[in-house]
This record gives C-alpha cells, sequence and structure tokens, in this order.
C-alpha cells in the first residue's frame, strides 16, 4: 500500500493541475485524506479507479460532514500612533496594544469517500471534497457514474446535509419524506415543535372545523 | 440483450442515466404495484415501487425511511459510551457485532488495547452471531419462498439454544450492550463456556439436517437457480460485501483481508459462488455457517484466562484527541464500518455508519429487472436485510 504522499505525487503525475492537498489525521488511527479539487475531482477519482497499481475499485463509505461557520477570538498586536499631553506640550507616541480581535471563519459542508481495493485488498484511502459555502453554493461533483456504490449513500448526504451531486442519476431524498424542506444533520438545525406533522387528506376538513369553532365562539361571546 | 449483459462491464456505459434496460412486450400500458411497506415478506417496513408488464418487471424503486429515526444526530449528541446500547438497534438480528464494530472504531480513535481473553471473548460471540443471522437469513428466504413455518422453525430452534448463550452472559437475549473499548463488559465464567462448547456440538448436526431438508428440494432449485444474477464486476462497483459478494465469485472477506482482531490465528476457507444467483447466496450461507464452527471450535479450544478489560481503562466520559478514524469488521450481513470525527470533546463531532443492508441494496433493481414478479420477493430476500440498518 502507498502512502499518501506516493499518492498524491501519482495523482499529480496522472492528472496536471490537481490541486490534491494532503489533510494529517492527528488521532492515533493514522487515516491521513486527500483533499480534491471540485474542478478535478473526476479525472482524480477515474485515475484512482482505473490505476493498475491502485486500482481502488471498491467506494466501501460516503458521507458528508458539516462544518459551521466558526467565531475565532484572536489576539492580534496593534501598534497606533496616540497623542499624549505631558505637562502642558502635546507629544506623539508610538503604543503597541494587544487587542482581541474576532473574526468568522466562513462554513463548509464536506463530502468524505472511504475508498478500498478489492482486487489489491489494500485501503482505505480516504478522499474529501469540500463545498465552497453552506448556503447557495453546494454542488459537488457525484462520484456515482464512477462507483456505484454512491448511488444511495450520495443520496442520503444530499437528504441529511444538503450537499447537491451534480451529475447524479437519481438525485432524490432518501431517508425524510419528498416534502421535506430542511436537513436534519446540520449542525444548526432546529427540530420543529410538530415534528410528527405530516400532510393528510383530513387538512382541509380540519381547517374548516376549525373555523367553524372560531365562528360558534365569537357569536357565543 | 438480458439486463445482466447490459450491466457487464460498468466502465463502458454511458454513465448511469440508466435507460430502462427492460423494454415492454407490445403495447398497452404498465401496471404500478407498490409492495410493501406491510408486505409480511420485507423483513420489517420497506417498499419497493415496480412497474409491471403483465409478469416482467421493468422499473423497481426502492423507497426508504420508514424506520429512520436519525441514530446518527442522536449519537453526536451524546458521550461515546451511550451510543453502545443504540447499535444493538440498528441490526437486531445481530446485535454483537454492530458492538463490535461500534468498539473498534473508538479503539482505533484512541488507541486502547484490548485484553486476549477479550479478543477470543468476541470472536466466539461473532461467529456465534454469524450462525444465528445466516441460520434465519435462509430460514426467511424459504418463507419467502412460500415454505410457511418449517424451515424457518428448524432455523429458529438452533437460534433460539445461541440467544439463551447470550442470556447467560449479557442478561439480554437481543439487546445485549456487550462490548466496552477496550474489552468486553463481563467475563465469561467457566460453566457459560462448557455450555457454549455443549451448543456449539449440537450445531453442525442442525446443520446437517437443515441442509438435507433444503439443499435438494427440487421447488427450491427450480425456483432459484438462475434467478437474480449478479455479475461480480458490478457487484464490487456498487459496494455489495458480505456473502452476496462471495456468491458472486469474488473472494473478498475483511476478516482475512484486515484481519481485524485475532482473525489471523484461525483456520477457515472462504467459500466462493460460481453462479451468481439466488441458489448460490443461499448455499454460500450455509457453507460460512461450517466454517464458523470450525473457528469457534478453535477459539473455545484456545481461550486464555486473563482479564476482559483493563482495570484502569476509562470507557466513560473521555476525550478523545482530536482526529478521525473508519473501523469496519464482517458483519454477517458485510462491511460493517463505524466513523468518527473527534474534536476532543466528549461526544463524536461526527459519527457515520455504514450500513451494509442499505448498501447491498442498490443492485436490486439490475437484479430484478426482466424477472418474473413472484421472484422479486425472493430476490430481495437473498440480500438479507434489516431495516433497522437500512433506515438507522
Amino acid at each position: 500500500m502507498k502512502t499518501v504522499e506516493e499518492i498524491k505525487a501519482a495523482i499529480e503525475k496522472a492528472v496536471p493541475g490537481a490541486g490534491v492537498e494532503i489533510i494529517p489525521n492527528p488521532s492515533v488511527s493514522g487515516q491521513h485524506s486527500l483533499r480534491l479539487n471540485p474542478q478535478t475531482a473526476i479525472a482524480v477519482a477515474t485515475f484512482l479507479r482505473d490505476d493498475a497499481d491502485l486500482s481502488l475499485d471498491f467506494l466501501s463509505n460516503a458521507t458528508g460532514v458539516d462544518w459551521p461557520d466558526k467565531e475565532v477570538a484572536e489576539k492580534v498586536k496593534v501598534t497606533r500612533t496616540v497623542t499624549k499631553t505631558v505637562d502642558g506640550v502635546e507629544t506623539t507616541a508610538q503604543e503597541t496594544v494587544e487587542e482581541t480581535v474576532k473574526r468568522v471563519v466562513p462554513g463548509c459542508l464536506e463530502a468524505v469517500y472511504h475508498l478500498f481495493s478489492v482486487a489489491k485488498k489494500h485501503g482505505p484511502v480516504i478522499l474529501r471534497i469540500k463545498t465552497v459555502n453552506r448556503s447557495d453554493q453546494v454542488n459537488l461533483p457525484s462520484f456515482t457514474p464512477i462507483w456505484r456504490s454512491a448511488e444511495f449513500q450520495e443520496r442520503e448526504i444530499f437528504d441529511l446535509f444538503g450537499i447537491v451531486f451534480t451529475g447524479h442519476p437519481d438525485l432524490r431524498r432518501l431517508l425524510m419524506w419528498d416534502e421535506f424542506e430542511d436537513h436534519p444533520m446540520r449542525r444548526d438545525y432546529v427540530e420543529p415543535d410538530d415534528f410528527e406533522y405530516e400532510p393528510t387528506a383530513h387538512d382541509e376538513v380540519l381547517k374548516r372545523a376549525e373555523a367553524q369553532r372560531a365562528k360558534m365562539q365569537g357569536a357565543s361571546a | 440483450m438480458t439486463p445482466t449483459e447490459f450491466m457487464t462491464d460498468p466502465k463502458k456505459l454511458p454513465g448511469w442515466n440508466r435507460p430502462p434496460h427492460v423494454e415492454p412486450d407490445g403495447e398497452g400500458e404498465l401496471l404500478e404495484v407498490a409492495m410493501g411497506p406491510h408486505h409480511p415478506s420485507t423483513h420489517g417496513v420497506f417498499r419497493m415501487d415496480v412497474a409491471l408488464d403483465g409478469e416482467r418487471v421493468i422499473r423497481l424503486k426502492p423507497v426508504f425511511g420508514y424506520l429512520h429515526r436519525n441514530h446518527e444526530k442522536i449519537a453526536e449528541g451524546s458521550s461515546y459510551l451511550a451510543s453502545m446500547p443504540f447499535t444493538d438497534r440498528l441490526d437486531y438480528m445481530c446485535p454483537l457485532t454492530n458492538n463490535w464494530a461500534y468498539a473498534i472504531a473508538v479503539e482505533k480513535l484512541t488507541g486502547q488495547e484490548v485484553p486476549e481473553r477479550a479478543q477470543y471473548l468476541r470472536v466466539i460471540l461473532g461467529e456465534l452471531t454469524r450462525v444465528v443471522n445466516h441460520a434465519s437469513a435462509i430460514g426467511f428466504l424459504i418463507q419467502e419462498m412460500g415454505a410457511s413455518g418449517t424451515p424457518l422453525m428448524y432455523a429458529f430452534k438452533a437460534r433460539e439454544k445461541v440467544l439463551d448463550l447470550f442470556e447467560a452472559l449479557t442478561g439480554a437475549r437481543m439487546m445485549v450492550n456487550y462490548m466496552r473499548f477496550g474489552g468486553c463488559r463481563v467475563d465469561a465464567t467457566p460453566a457459560w463456556l462448557a455450555d457454549a462448547r455443549k451448543v456449539l456440538d449440537g450445531l453442525p448436526q442442525f446443520a446437517d439436517e437443515f441442509e438435507n431438508l433444503l439443499r435438494g428440494n427440487e421447488i427450491l432449485m427450480a425456483r432459484t437457480q438462475g434467478v437474480g444474477i449478479l455479475r461480480p464486476e458490478l457487484a464490487v462497483n456498487a459496494g455489495v460485501t458480505g456473502p452476496m459478494l462471495r456468491a458472486s465469485g469474488v473472494n473478498y472477506d475483511i476478516r482475512k483481508v484486515d484481519s481485524y482482531s485475532i482473525y489471523d490465528r484461525f483456520k477457515f476457507r472462504v467459500p466462493l459462488g460460481e453462479h451468481f444467483d439466488v441458489y448460490d447466496r443461499f448455499m454460500i450461507r450455509l457453507l460460512e455457517m461450517r466454517e464458523s464452527f470450525g473457528i469457534l471450535d478453535q477459539a473455545l479450544k484456545d481461550i486464555p484466562g486473563g482479564p476482559v478489560m483493563d482495570p484502569k481503562a476509562k470507557i466513560r466520559g473521555f476525550r478523545p484527541k482530536p482526529g478521525e478514524a473508519y473501523g469496519r469488521i464482517e458483519a454477517p450481513k458485510g462491511e460493517l464500518g463505524f466513523y468518527l470525527i473527534s474534536d476532543g470533546t466528549p461526544n463524536p463531532y461526527r459519527y457515520r455508519i455504514r450500513p451494509p443492508s442499505l448498501i447491498n441494496l442498490t443492485v436490486l433493481e439490475d437484479m430484478c429487472l426482466g424477472a418474473n414478479v413472484a421472484d422479486v420477493v425472493l430476490i430481495f430476500g437473498s440480500v438479507d436485510i434489516v431495516l433497522g440498518e437500512v433506515d438507522r
């Protein structure tokens, strides 16, 4: 099994300008991952599957991770010119102050893929792709045309995280019902009060009954 | 062109925007049938939207989510240990392998060592689970073929003996909550090991009876041979694992490939299918059961003394270093994996289950297209799923 560095070198040789980045994993598991550029992800994935040495023909696990916007407090040294009045004489002096600056690191959604090789019996090779943000630019290329096993898993990611996979043949919700609007696995998801509510055929009748009741109460009062 | 010919080489396909592989004969409208969610053969609540031309299946779309409770979200809100009893409820036919897969993933994240005796106990319990699962999977398959009751009750007779063992050791037949990070919850007594040996001695006879009852049955052969063919190329590409993959002739058993735990110490063979059909998937399960008897025999013979858990190990409220880990095992239904991301807090930042049952269903449509509607139930039964794991 090649190390991540060797795999990265092989990818960059095969796909020029692939822009692959190694994401180290500080945990004892030592499973480092490769971050792909969404533009070249399809070419890289095809190479990983078809390369004779790697032949990663088995996409085992595909999942999403939500990284919300994070507010980071940083201490920054700021140098300013301060005017001071000493004994009636105005002097200007340079003063260095430490200030706390709050900065928002923009969040993103991430798709993570675990690849193995059935032919060579090695793995895992972990791929990650990031979206631009969490609201409107959430498109990522679909790996379903390369590995069929991504079909249901990418549908699940679309359903629960809201990543839109372009090139997926059948991108529908997998677990939630079709009329559901939010993405429950996002970190900022808030459960609705009446989450058991589903539109039923009786909705109109119930609405009319409610109106009737209000009318009756209005008449009696 | 049959659907399986069409699917042989995925690289030759013009993308997966699947054109209907099977064309309806002549004119007339297709009959759309919703099989499920309350059909008794759906192992829970599962629906297949099937379009039929006469008896032939033209289109089949599985519909999930009836049992969805977002286990992953619940696990992200609770500590590592608090998710352990919840894993029993995923694939409730084999709770012990679910425990094991989760324990392995957390051990990869924290680097905890597992004592020898606990490793042996895990193998013994895991293989007993495999026997139970395969026996009942075959029982359900035959039940779905129309042999109502008898074969399933044979399978359950053996299952009941093993469940009694689980109850004696863990306190519960199914919701066992037995494994811990770095070992097991309680030790097995010598009396329990003697009981396990007694049960194991009875199992080969059960397998013989079961096999003699079914293997040569003319109706079973007529219904299952040549039905639901899954080519190996498609099986690998679609991420099919477990007995399904090996029935398609692909030699991939994670017990051999990763040799996780102590599987490199045991001698066992990996049975492979030759015809890739429902009959092969049925026979593979019978043969795997017999290999499991061998592993159980070796493990019960070699189990050493000692603790089942490091007394200093912290199992409650620990904070793994930030990082991530993917741990997987060969569960009876296929590759069961857990993917965990830690951010240094007592709760996992991301907790993901790779469910073999869900991913094995990816190829359900490909296997069923062009088949008779009566065979759909049979092909579906040969996948062997549990909806608790599919919907999570």
